[in-house]
């Protein structure tokens, strides 16, 4: 039998870029293969090229065994192709079955929509592969996890058996990406194939039947989950040998840098996002705060660096009260931000590479004399931090919105770290970023805790924590759960305390349970 | 979810004092003019009308003041202790109270006749109306359209002109939507093909309307009268519905242009709610890349969508023309067209809404001649601008803020 899909030699240039240089690919049915590579290594062009909404310059695609011409979405559907995108492509202000039947609406009368029809369909669907969904709920209502359900329902409504889901844990918390693997598993079971693309080792060795990687546009090698481990596959993606571990000695805390006691900051709207909460972080040492996304973390940053009002409670920093103070008073004391979406609240994507780097210093001299701006300071400062940071950037005049997330990421790290800070706050420093940027990054907060300064680090990634941090702060709604050294710190009892559960409670409970049976 | 909740209590609290602030304005600005012996009469009978004749309302000026401002006390007091479930409704309800209380006032020793307010009412609603669906036509599938009142000022020139050269108003009405549509073809080359910033375009297309039609009309239509003596619609009273009192003049007794607009709102609404073609305009208009990855067709959808808010628009200009004065003049759209377009915002980019604010706009401009008749002794400067400030705090307060598609504006890039 042959297998389902075949691409054949797919080659895809853009000006300036050759995207796929003569990839090979092949899907088995009921399998799964995952598609690895790091960010820019061409994965998302080969989907799009297979979904239709490129067109390849060269190669063939067999769809069981017969060639295929695809030349838009329309074909892909009818071959039986789906894709979930990584930004999802759903519409907020319709509701669920709207947004399935789009493009395939049944029809009444001859002209009405018929959404019972629809929403019939989608109720099948659900229980067919356990997505359950409330059809007439608002998308935009919807978390992200259910959302990602819409998607992969709006994929088996058009009866799609090859489905395509790109990145598909980007976005999800640890939980919700064990409840897309049951999904995953029933549709494995109905007979659908899958071409999982990430770049997150573990979840390839856990989930995937075959795996192809690609590096720089091309196929790197292939490999099968049983015979490799997350350290073959790195170095495969990179093409050098990645060191997972960051290598750091133990910590040699001094005096306390960031003081906090008390603090308490309102969410959005009216409810409390920080309840009460004291802790320090000293010279250093590098403090993770770990928690499932949104429960806090947001809001307790945000007010550290003076975005966001705190409703009591003191921060000192340094020994200054900066509770009421603003971004820049807190900048000029010491304090260095890396935030949490890059794009928004970090850079100004429009503006040159060198622009970036001077945000929080352009009124200062020797960037400023004066009123005036001095062009060669400007530049030479960007030319420094982007060589000592390794920034890659056609030039220092590139706009920023260009560059990679990975180099994004180093142009704000490079801008707040160079600096004579005392304090770094940096929250989820590594989403999204590829396995080079992210060694990069961990090297550069471990340096400068080596160099005397205190580090907050906000992440929802535990590895990150794990494998980071010298204390761990572990918040649950808004409250600080426990704080753990490193070498008492365990996975197992950092998820339940992420849950809200103390771990002696937890096995008093157990061992409670077993009593009573 | 808390939050949602304290705000929904505090707004309703604010209603219920709106409320009450309004009945003691309706005490406090009309009350102290007049006696108890005067007498206000509301007519409801029309001249030359079929409806059966239902006479006059004389009333104590002074008691249906008092009466209306307990009515406004009564529901305030509700809203503070209970509660209204549809509160923006009983909003609604109470400042037309409050207008009622003014027209008490304004009427006193004389006579306001309502079915004629209302019918006037109407009329100036239909060229905004028909504005604002163009608007909505265009905007729901994410192009914004600034130039619709160019498009109903070719509308108007070109019924005058063909409508007088064919001696027909509707070889003029056709000959006005075709304009329009290629005024929308034009908006839609623009917008989509070229991608030129929808602003832009749209003044564009408003000053070169202006500028085409004064040229032609001041050196053929207003000296060659032939040129601009178009025949026009008179009104087609429908068979026993225009009978009805009140409702029979203000809505069953009207010309096809306006039985047309009604027909569209009710057509539009349904065609963007319950229908395919509705629902991928309405995608497309929201995120289009959403809509193509289901393999529709966001381009086709936009040009189609643009064209037939063209045509609209040139159905607005030929109502002007064909259904009311009879002769092409400069600039007789006279910012109908940017009414619309703010008619449209408040109705939040639907056509029973767009119907609705047109519908207030209408009213206000009806007043306003109402009260130059009855001769209120306010400066007409602001009896020109009071029912627009009042609509504009009830529909910035109450409708509360309005959110237009998504994609709005913005031109699709497939890569």
């Amino acid at each position: 039998m042959p297998p389902v899909l075949e691409l054949r030699g797919i080659t895809k240039r853009f000006p300036g870029v050759l995207a796929n240089d003569r990839i090979d690919l092949t899907l088995e049915e009921g399998q799964v293969l995952a598609l690895l590579g790091e960010n820019g290594a061409g994965k998302s062009t080969l989907m799009n090229i297979l979904y239709g909404l490129y067109k390849p310059d060269e190669g063939e695609i067999f769809v069981r065994g017969k060639k295929a011409d695809i030349h838009g979405p329309g074909d892909a559907i009818a071959l039986g192709i789906g894709m979930v995108h990584q930004h999802f492509m759903l519409v907020p202000v319709l509701t669920v079955t709207e947004n399935v039947m789009l493009g395939m609406e049944p029809i009444k009368q001859k002209l009405f929509l018929d959404r019972e029809a629809a929403a019939r369909r989608i109720r099948t669907i659900s229980e067919q592969y356990g997505l359950d969904v409330d059809p007439y709920a608002l998308v935009g209502d919807l978390p992200v996890g259910i959302q990602q359900r819409v998607e992969i329902i709006k994929l088996l409504y058009r009866q799609a058996d090859i489905l395509i889901l790109d990145e598909p844990t980007a976005v999800l918390t640890p939980q919700e990406v064990l409840g897309l693997f049951q999904v995953i598993r029933s549709l494995l079971a109905k007979g659908k194939s899958i071409i999982f693309i990430t770049h997150k080792l573990k979840e390839v060795l856990e989930i995937s039947d075959n795996i192809v990687v690609l590096r720089g546009g091309r196929v790197a090698g292939t490999a099968l989950p049983q015979k490799s481990n997350e350290r073959s596959l790195a170095s495969l993606m990179v093409g050098r040998e990645v060191i997972l571990t960051v290598p750091k000695e133990e910590a040699q805390p001094k005096e306390p840098v960031l003081e906090v006691e008390n603090l308490r900051v309102k969410g959005e709207g009216a409810h409390i996002a920080v309840h009460d909460i004291s802790f320090d972080v000293r010279a250093g040492e590098i403090v993770g705060v770990a928690g499932v996304q949104g429960n806090g973390q947001t809001e307790l940053v945000e007010s550290l660096t003076g975005l966001r009002p705190a409703q009591s409670g003191v921060v000192r920093l340094l020994g200054k009260d900066v509770t009421h103070a603003s971004p820049r008073v807190i900048t000029e004391a010491g304090a260095a931000h890396v935030p949490e979406d890059r794009q928004r609240d970090g850079l100004v994507l429009s503006y040159p590479v060198a622009d970036n780097l001077i945000l929080n210093t352009y009124y200062l001299p020797p960037i400023a004399q004066k009123m005036l701006m001095q062009e060669p300071a400007i530049q030479q400062n960007a030319e420094r931090l982007v060589a000592e940071y390794d920034v890659r950037t056609p030039s220092v005049l590139t706009p920023v919105g260009s560059l990679s997330g990975g180099n994004q990421q180093k142009v704000i790290v490079a801008r707040e770290l160079s600096r004579m800070g005392q304090l770094v706050v940096a929250a989820q420093p590594t989403r999204g970023l590829d396995v080079g940027s992210i060694e990069y990054i961990h090297s550069q907060l471990v340096r400068k805790r080596d160099a005397g300064a205190a580090v907050l680090l906000v992440s929802a990634e535990l590895d990150e924590i794990l494998s980071l941090a010298d204390r761990i702060i572990v918040m649950f709604e808004g409250r600080i759960m426990d704080i753990v050294p490193i070498e008492k710190a365990t996975r197992e009892d950092l998820g339940l305390l992420m849950a809200g559960v103390h771990p002696d409670e937890h096995s008093a409970d157990a061992a409670a349970v077993k009593e009573a049976a | 979810m808390n939050n949602d909740n304290f705000k929904d209590t505090r707004r309703a609290r604010g209603l219920g004092i709106a409320f009450l602030v309004f009945a003691a304005l309706m005490l406090i600005l009309f009350l102290p003019g007049t006696t108890g012996k005067q007498q206000t009469t509301f007519a409801f009978d029309l001249e030359l009308s079929r409806a059966l004749p239902i006479g006059n309302l004389t009333f104590s000026t002074q008691g249906m003041l008092y009466l209306l401002a307990v009515l406004a006390v009564f529901l305030g007091a509700w809203q503070l202790a209970k509660g209204f479930k549809q509160a923006d409704l009983i909003l609604g309800v109470v400042v037309t109270l409050f207008v009622l209380a003014f027209l008490t006032w304004a009427a006193r020793d004389r006579s306001v006749n309502m079915t004629g307010m209302l019918q006037a009412t109407l009329l100036r609603a239909v060229p905004i109306t028909l504005a604002a669906l163009s608007g909505v036509m265009c905007e729901r599938c994410a192009v914004i359209n600034i130039g619709i009142e160019g498009m109903m000022l070719i509308g108007a020139f070109t019924s005058a002109l063909v409508g007088s050269i064919g001696k027909s108003m509707w070889v003029g009405l056709i000959a006005a939507l075709l304009a329009g549509g290629l005024m929308g073809a034009l908006l839609a080359v623009l917008a989509i093909r070229y991608k030129v910033n929808q602003i832009i375009a749209g003044t564009a297309i408003n000053i070169l309307a202006t500028g085409l039609t004064s040229y032609f009309s001041s050196r053929y239509l207003q000296v060659i009268h032939e040129l601009n003596r178009p025949p026009t619609f008179s009104p087609l009273p429908l068979p026993v519905l225009s009978r009805i009192p009140i409702l029979g003049p203000v809505l069953f007794t009207n010309t096809v242009p306006v039985y047309l607009m009604l027909i569209l709102v009710l057509v539009i609404h349904v065609v963007l709610f319950y229908t395919r073609w509705g629902l991928r305009t309405r995608a497309v208009g929201e995120h289009p890349k959403a809509a193509d990855t289901l393999g529709v067709d966001v381009i086709k959808t936009r040009y189609i969508n643009v064209i037939l808010g063209g045509m609209i628009a040139g159905l607005g200009g030929a109502y002007l023309v064909l259904s009311s004065v009879a002769r092409f003049d400069e600039n007789m759209t006279a910012g109908r067209g940017f009414i619309g377009l703010a008619a449209m915002i408040f109705g939040k980019w639907n056509p029973i809404g767009s119907l609705g604010a047109s519908l207030i706009f209408g009213f206000a401009d009806s007043l306003r001649t109402n009260l130059a008749i009855l001769r209120v002794p306010i400066p007409s400067q602001f009896l020109l601008m009071a029912p627009y400030l009042v609509t504009m705090i009830v529909l910035a307060g109450v409708v509360g803020r309005a959110i237009a598609p998504a994609a709005d504006g913005e031109p699709y890039e497939k890569q």
